[in-house]
């Protein structure tokens, strides 16, 4: 029992950072329908931030956490606009192939600048372990949970209560009605890429807590991982990518620990594609109509 | 149009091109047989190989219109397919090697009925992300399938070895020319208008009483048959497999091809194979930048020039045949669409 | 429309000549190979003149380039120094190096491009499948090859056909070595009955080294607890562990690369797991990637010894301006040691650069030669491989120590 508890808690806290991240990658698409491939990326961007900022400019923890997740932000708007804007009228097949041309363009500029080896992330903090009854309760899942959960919330209070929000919906809902109704489009699609991006980066943080390596590939698994995340709980829902996240995480974890971990990304992909062909809309999303 | 125009028999088009593609491969052939060294025969292969992947994967991304990226795992189903049979297939070389690759295609083919019926249900992303998704598993189960099978037949990451070495440029080049010519045959036709059509408008097409998922799915199918014949030519050129050659990296190498050359362009496709395989050969040292041109080239073409290189544009010997004919090769006329009649 | 060829007919047609292209083209296939081959062996020695052309080939570019470019550099080191002392009997020795990203394809086609150069040797290849790719096509050519790195049984013996790839060597041990080897060493000499073993499937190397303890270790008579096992690109390894946690093992033998070590170190002491691990030669270059307390009692095996040849280390860093990377530098250094060997016996008896005959020397002189390589004194046994003591290292503060030969 204490076995599965402790595999309980592994899966929570593969699961949230899965969520997280799914919670930008739904952000993007919710709004242009765009399958940001270099979301995840752009959180192997911001691991190598944190590397630079405490292992080669020797600041502290705080400085590379806001160096981190200002660093995904940015680069998400500037992708945004250089490779996504100009492309906003053009085919969905397009947009796609633009999306993987970025992510691969960032992989292998990380890897000719920074070389395939992996780099150790410090420590943001000291680990301690506490234990309830048997079962060992890292301070690093605790943290991670915790801040995802609050980046629900905030970003549904975003999204519903505010004004942004409302434009956000709006964009998403109809670009060009939207627009007649004096929204800036422009600026309220940079704002979602800038806030999917700080999410990016909080992600970065919390997987650098975890798994402290930085490769450049890195993010490609992950950015697929969160992507099925997405799926699985509804695209464009935000409490939709909260559930699909902690669901792909636990599936894993409980994959491996009956000792099926070779086949554990085979089981992902199978879910994906189940739930695709049965409920394409996922657990919490909506259905949206073809128009002709 | 022009009734008196004069215009060319069918079976003087046919010759045509055959004449064409034996006058290429007869200079092809003396060249490997003299003038070129080892080295650039095998890089020679390679260009062909590549060409069978770009053109198939075409029929899909240009034809059709969907970006499936699990191509690498239908050339991994060939490639299995045609080393196990040669390997162990008793026959002599020859009828070995030659069933072992229509087996690899027709098996590659049958995956893409199997994966096809239910991913073309989708669309656009979805179903990018679902071939993603399913060339990870072919690949995932090449690599463990072993351990469920309790019998070593594709020896997972140790790699499958011994397989004879039959490819050379001759059936190479062969492969090639029957690859361009069936797919330029399917598509002239009437399935290949209703493959188009789809493209253009798939509701529209529905509507004119098309049956969009048989020929979503029967495109699908022949573009996964054809990588699963550049598979098995792989395999007898290499001597060696290992799932992890066939990974999504795989797929994407070839999908920059097609989006380079050209979606929908035949002719854009075997130029774009042939550039991107002998390029990096004649530039190695500057290899580490190779993968950052390519991701460059991606955004950049979709940004600048969506349709490709060559657009949908495809050379027609017998369209300019036509044009000399009919004296009007330097006027610029809005040409009949004649489409590939590459060879 | 009549006299027209229907297009259903002309199919059938040319799917008839197509067929029958096919098998034509198959028969003619052996015979011309073999001519390209003896066409370009005649070039390759009318081209060599008064240097000696040795390949070097890697992937220098790609995901494994950390392993690759070590190998390459710790050659290249060698064949500088050769040079630097006048040579093979005078003759310079002219460096070919190629880079083949990790691919098989690449691979061989980086080899055909230095056999046409006119290679005598070559240095290479550094992982297992583009390794098993050039083996295949070397085997053509008769091409002395010395893998530095390529740990896989099948590279120089292939055990389908019961034959020796008499072309092959390597310079490291074998994966049934080095897994035999810890299994002995954890059961005899630190006592351990109890064992788990947690790998990468999908990875030859991780998969040989796994299997071969396992067995070893439960020949002596020690239980194996538990295995698990992650795929290529996995960094939770919480849920294995914490399955290894319940099956209560006295040690857990880890034979992964030392980036991936270094996540399993860590995650297994969030976890709670702090038995000792043990693991392989990819081990080395592992400090950095893990605290000093989760290094504490763990033992591995290596080919070469942190600091035990100083000489090697300081020429390494004046060289390139760093310290050796991995275990990877020293091997090939003395796989470029090994080609050497070889090629001085061929030169020594006067045979033309290039020539069969001189291939054959090459072969022969290694075969039965003794190297005095800094991975130790080795020569070859019947399978090519090597016979050399296994370095047996643990970690003190932090950093390796030779703690025995074992």
């Amino acid at each position: 029992m204490t076995v599965f508890f402790s595999q309980l808690i592994n899966g929570l806290s593969l699961g949230s950072i899965y969520a997280l991240i799914a919670l930008g990658y739904s952000m993007v698409y919710g709004i242009i329908l765009l399958l940001n491939f270099a979301h995840g990326d752009v959180i192997m961007v911001g691991a190598y931030m944190s590397w630079f900022v405490m292992n080669q400019l020797g600041l502290g923890p705080v400085t590379a956490v806001c160096a981190t997740i200002l660093t995904c932000t940015l680069l998400g708007v500037v992708i945004e606009k250089i490779a996504y804007t100009p492309l906003r009228s053009a085919p969905r097949i397009s947009l796609l192939i633009t999306a993987i041309g970025v992510s691969f363009f960032l992989e292998y500029t990380a890897e000719l600048v920074m070389g395939s080896g992996a780099k150790v992330i410090p420590s943001y903090y000291d680990n301690k372990t506490f234990y309830l009854g048997k079962v060992p309760l890292g301070l690093t899942s605790i943290i991670t949970l915790v801040v995802t959960v609050l980046s629900m919330l905030v970003l549904t209070f975003l999204v519903q209560k505010t004004k942004l929000g409302k434009a956000m919906r709006a964009v998403s809902e109809d670009m060009d009605a939207a627009r007649l109704m004096g929204i800036n489009v422009n600026s309220t699609i940079s704002f979602t890429f800038a806030v999917g991006s700080a999410l990016a980066g909080i992600g970065s943080v919390l997987y650098c807590c975890s798994y402290p390596q930085a490769t450049p590939t890195m993010g490609s698994m992950l950015g697929l991982k969160a992507f099925v995340a997405a799926v699985l709980g509804g695209i464009g829902s935000i409490p939709g990518a909260m559930v699909g996240g902690i669901v792909i995480g636990l599936c894993e974890c409980f994959v491996s620990a009956i000792g099926l971990s070779a086949w554990k990304d085979a089981v992902t992909f199978a879910i994906l594609i189940i739930v695709l062909l049965f409920k394409p809309t996922g657990f919490l999303g909506r259905k949206v109509q073809e128009k002709v | 149009m022009n009734k008196n125009r004069k215009t060319l028999k069918m079976p003087v088009r046919y010759l045509m091109n055959a004449v064409l593609v034996v006058l290429l491969f007869l200079a092809l052939s003396y060249m490997t047989g003299n003038m070129l060294s080892t080295y650039q025969n095998k890089v020679l292969m390679t260009v062909g190989i590549n060409i069978i992947l770009a053109v198939s994967l075409n029929v899909a991304t240009g034809y059709l219109g969907q970006l499936p990226l699990g191509h690498a795992g239908f050339m991994a189903v060939g490639a299995y397919t045609c080393a196990l049979f040669t390997k162990y297939s008793p026959l002599p070389d020859g009828v070995s090697f030659a069933i072992g690759l229509a087996l690899g295609a027709v098996m590659a083919g049958l995956f893409g009925v199997l994966i096809g019926v239910p991913a073309l249900r989708l669309t656009g992303d979805y179903l990018a992300i679902l071939t993603l998704g399913f060339g990870e598993i072919i690949r995932i189960t090449l690599n463990n399938i072993d351990d469920v099978l309790g019998y070593s037949l594709f020896y997972g990451s140790k790699g499958l070895k011994n397989i004879p070495k039959y490819s050379n440029f001759a059936n190479v080049f062969l492969c090639v020319v029957i690859t361009c010519f069936l797919i330029h045959a399917m598509m002239k036709s009437r399935h290949g208008r209703a493959v188009l059509a789809i493209r253009d408008n798939e509701i529209a097409a529905e509507s004119c009483g098309i049956q969009t998922t048989y020929y979503k799915v029967m495109a699908f199918a022949f573009s996964a048959a054809f990588a699963g014949l550049a598979g098995g030519l792989y395999a007898c050129y290499i001597g060696v497999l290992n799932p992890s050659t066939f990974g999504f990296m795989k797929s994407i190498e070839i999908l920059v091809m097609v989006v380079l050359g050209g979606m929908g362009s035949m002719l854009g496709s075997i130029l774009s194979a042939t550039v991107l395989t002998i390029l990096p050969e004649a530039t190695r040292s500057f290899d580490s930048y190779r993968m950052v041109i390519y991701s460059l080239v991606l955004v950049l073409m979709m940004i600048f020039r969506p349709g490709g290189l060559l657009g949908s544009y495809d050379f027609s010997m017998s369209r300019i045949v036509e044009k000399v004919m009919n004296g009007e090769l330097f006027h610029k006329k809005n040409a009949d669409k004649e489409g590939a009649d590459h060879e | 429309m009549k006299n027209m060829i229907s297009r259903r007919n002309f199919l059938a047609a040319a799917g008839v000549v197509a067929a029958a292209g096919v098998l034509t083209a198959c028969g003619g296939s052996s015979s011309t190979a073999a001519s390209t081959a003896a066409a370009s062996g005649s070039t390759a020695a009318a081209a060599s003149g008064d240097t000696i052309k040795v390949g070097v080939m890697g992937p220098l570019s790609g995901n494994v380039s950390v392993y690759g470019q070590a190998v390459v550099n710790g050659a290249t080191l060698y064949l500088k120094q050769v040079n630097a002392n006048g040579g093979i009997n005078g003759k310079q020795i002219e460096i070919l190096t190629e880079d083949e990203q990790g691919d098989a394809t690449q691979a061989v086609n980086c080899f055909t491009k230095m056999v046409d150069e006119g290679m005598t040797a070559l240095i290479g290849d550094v992982t297992t499948t583009p390794t098993l790719a050039v083996v295949a096509e070397s085997a053509d050519y008769n091409m002395p090859m010395v893998t530095a790195s390529a740990t896989a049984e099948a590279v120089t013996y292939d055990a389908e056909t019961d034959t020796v790839n008499a072309n092959v060597f390597r310079a490291t041990f074998t994966d049934p070595f080095q897994g035999i080897k810890m299994a002995d060493y954890a059961y005899q000499k630190l006592g351990y009955t109890k064992a788990a073993v947690i790998f990468k499937k999908g990875a030859d190397y991780n998969e040989g080294l796994a299997e071969n303890f396992v067995n070893e270790f439960e020949s002596l008579g020690g239980t194996i607890v538990d295995q698990e096992s992650y795929s290529e690109g996995d960094v939770d390894f919480k849920t294995q562990l914490t399955t290894i946690l319940g099956k209560d093992p006295e040690t857990v033998f880890c034979p992964n690369y030392y980036e991936e070590v270094g996540q399993i170190l860590s995650q297994a002491e969030s976890v709670g797991l702090t038995v000792p691990f043990l693991g392989g030669d990819g081990w080395d270059g592992l400090e950095g990637y893990a605290t000093n307390d989760q290094l504490k009692d763990t033992y591995f095996c290596a080919n070469y010894a942190k600091g035990s040849n100083a000489e090697f280390e300081d020429a390494y860093k004046a060289e390139y301006g760093e310290e050796y990377p991995n275990g990877f530098s020293p091997l090939g250094y003395d796989a470029a040691k090994t080609v050497v060997y070889g090629l001085q016996a061929a030169e020594d008896a006067g045979l033309e650069a290039g020539t069969d005959d001189y291939k054959q020397a090459v072969i022969d002189a290694i075969a039965s030669g003794t190297i005095d390589g800094i991975t130790g004194t080795f020569t070859f046994d019947e399978h090519h491989d090597p016979v050399k003591q296994t370095a047996i290292l643990t970690y003190v503060d932090g950093k390796p120590v030779l703690k025995e030969m074992f």
